[in-house]
């Protein structure tokens, strides 16, 4: 693919700049439009350069907005999702973390038939399985709770199965190593195995960060309360069916600080996840 | 350091596969024993069970005089060369000489002092901060052995330890680890299919073939007297020559029907093969006379100049044999030789491979 024709590179970079404009300018026109009026908004064209009310239209939606969402700010709402996303990810990767230890590392009666009863959960996803894990939260009394947005989520097979398939490739020798050196099963997991995980687990929680970050439905059947909502669902919420009482400009604001973090999180896990998903440490 | 004792132990896996079918060795404290046999003879497991990676289906193994059968890897007091080294890959070399130690909470001072020590001994003072991808691969050997010398175990155990580097370095470590194993006086266990290495390091050579031992002894004893065609032709490089015979009233047969002189040889009925090194054959002139062994005529098919000497290879009586010569050889494939072996240079099996 790299080669030196000066006039194939100029096509591969043309089809790689036209990829960035298609992925980035619907962001772009975000911005652009988060930084106008509404009136401004409301009356096409809209221009494709920033307006002057960038101030104005962020601190108002970060700090006058209060009573906007049902009378929940949108601090509030970021604070929800952030621990709905980090809770979710988190959780998930111990649970899997310790699911796969036990399934590749130990002989139990009854591995296999444990590993494919995880495995067949990759066909449950949340949608299908909705209404009884919302019966049983409702059961539990758990709906507008943390618990009961990050709960359900986190028993996870894909996670699951990326880290057995990992810790299968960790060679006998090691593991025999550690006996010999007199590590019992929770030393190596803690000493050996953990760290050979670190970039699989920091792929792994970019991924599943946003993957809690942008829960719809879920967080949408689970919270009543307003101020237990997340972000997304904050959004539409702001968005009501009469075009004209929507205010468009301050949809555009949250819209930018819905996607700000999970971009954080790439940004500053990039280096960890692409080694997680190129290198192995062995 | 202990002595070792292995009595009647047996291996079966959980699919009834037999692995280890009974064996008896006994290693005297300091001694240096080495397991040779080809893949899938037991050897492997049988380290295995020594280390107690593998639990001991049946038998006995003492160490230092007392039934370990039932105790974990750990609490047998032994420490393993793999041969992949096994080094833990997120660690500096300090930390996996370390680790042993400090999960037996070892005071620190000590630990220092005995990782400085191994390190020294070793020539790895300077690669202490290194991680093992940083390093050769005669450097994660060493690393591997100083984490075994740090722990000062009962007992060493090597499996295959060398297969992994190259020729020349391998020749290097096997000096060393010989050298090593006696200036700390540990009692070793050391596997591997390679028969030079065998021989080289072997205070005691167990044989294996088939989950049994073919033979225990001294090396220079098992290769002068091979207790099978087994051992014969798989301890020594080139292997024993070994060729089969029949007799009958005039004297005795080869295998293609050629006749020759029996020379007082008892051969059974059945059969038997006669055995003799490479090295103990004689090229001689047509018409000479020899008295006092046994001549046979060799069909060139080969010749391996090696440098210093020449192996020719060949066939007697339907048999293929191969010839030491020294230097170079003047043979053509299709040349006939006359060689002679002498008497004493000869091995007799029976028609089932075991010594007569």
């Amino acid at each position: 693919m790299i080669q030196n024709n000066p006039i194939g590179r100029l096509i591969a970079h043309f089809v790689l700049i036209l990829g960035i404009v298609v992925v980035a300018f619907p962001i772009y026109y975000t911005f652009v439009a988060s930084t106008q009026t509404l009136q401004e908004i409301i009356r096409p064209p809209l221009s494709l350069l920033p307006g002057g009310h960038f101030w104005e239209n962020y601190s108002s939606a970060l700090f006058g907005g209060v009573g906007r969402i049902g009378g929940v700010g949108v601090d509030r709402l970021l604070w929800n999702t952030v621990v709905m996303a980090l809770g979710i990810a988190i959780g998930k990767i111990i649970i899997s973390l310790l699911s796969a230890y036990a399934i590749v590392f130990f002989r139990f009666p009854g591995r296999m038939f444990f590993f494919w009863l995880i495995f067949i959960t990759l066909m449950l996803p949340v949608e299908v399985r909705i209404l009884p894990t919302y019966k049983v939260m409702v059961d539990l009394g758990l709906i507008d709770t943390y618990t009961g947005l990050t709960l359900p989520l986190m028993a996870s097979a894909t996670a699951t199965l990326l880290f057995r398939q990992f810790f299968m490739t960790i060679p006998g020798e090691l593991v025999e190593a550690a006996r010999v050196d007199g590590a019992g099963p929770w030393r190596f997991f803690k000493d050996i195995l953990l760290p050979l995980s670190k970039t699989n687990i920091a792929a792994l929680f970019v991924i599943l960060f946003i993957y809690g970050w942008t829960q719809y439905l879920w967080p949408l059947l689970m919270t009543n309360r307003n101020d237990m909502s997340t972000i997304v669902v904050g959004l539409r919420k702001m968005i009501s069916f009469a075009d004209a009482d929507t205010e468009w400009h301050l949809v555009m604001v949250t819209c930018i600080l819905a996607i700000l973090p999970p971009i954080l999180v790439v940004v500053l896990m990039q280096r960890w996840f692409v080694r997680g998903l190129v290198e192995t440490e062995k | 350091m202990a002595s070792v004792e292995l009595t009647n132990i047996r291996k079966v896996y959980g699919g009834g596969v037999e692995a280890v079918k009974g064996i008896n060795i006994a290693i005297d404290d300091g001694a240096l024993c080495v397991l040779v046999g080809p893949s899938g003879c037991g050897k492997s497991t049988l380290l295995r069970m020594i280390a107690g990676l593998e639990t001991i289906t049946e038998g006995v193994l003492k160490i230092e005089n007392s039934v370990v059968n039932d105790l974990g890897p750990a609490e047998r007091d032994i420490a393993m060369v793999f041969q992949n080294y096994a080094l833990y890959p997120h660690m500096k070399v300090y930390d996996n000489m370390a680790y042993g130690l400090r999960n037996r909470g070892m005071p620190k001072g000590e630990i220092d002092k005995r990782v400085r020590e191994a390190a020294q001994t070793l020539e790895l003072g300077h690669l202490l901060e290194r991680r093992p991808r940083e390093l050769s691969g005669g450097q994660r050997q060493r690393v591997a052995m100083g984490r075994a010398i740090v722990r000062n175990p009962k007992v060493f155990l090597f499996d295959e330890p060398l297969s992994n580097l190259d020729a020349k370095l391998r020749g290097q470590m096997r000096v060393e680890i010989k050298n090593l194993q006696r200036q700390l006086g540990v009692t070793s266990v050391y596997v591997t299919h390679d028969q030079l290495e065998a021989m080289t390091l072997a205070d005691i050579l167990v044989v294996m073939n088939g989950g049994v031992v073919e033979q225990i002894g001294a090396p220079l004893d098992i290769y002068e007297k091979p207790a099978s065609t087994f051992v014969a032709s798989f301890i020594g490089a080139p292997p024993m020559n070994l060729v089969h015979v029949t007799a009958n009233s005039a004297g005795l047969l080869l295998k293609d029907g050629t006749h020759i002189g029996a020379e007082g040889l008892a051969i059974p009925a059945e059969g038997a093969q006669i055995g003799f090194r490479p090295e103990d054959l004689e090229v001689v002139a047509g018409s000479q006379q020899h008295i006092g062994g046994l001549l046979l005529d060799l069909t060139v098919r080969g010749v391996e100049p090696v440098g210093a000497e020449s192996y020719v290879y060949g066939d007697i009586g339907g048999d293929k044999v191969v010839v030491r010569v020294a230097g170079r050889s003047v043979v053509e494939p299709g040349d006939h030789l006359r060689v002679i072996v002498p008497k004493e240079k000869l091995h007799l099996f029976d028609a089932k491979g075991k010594r007569i």
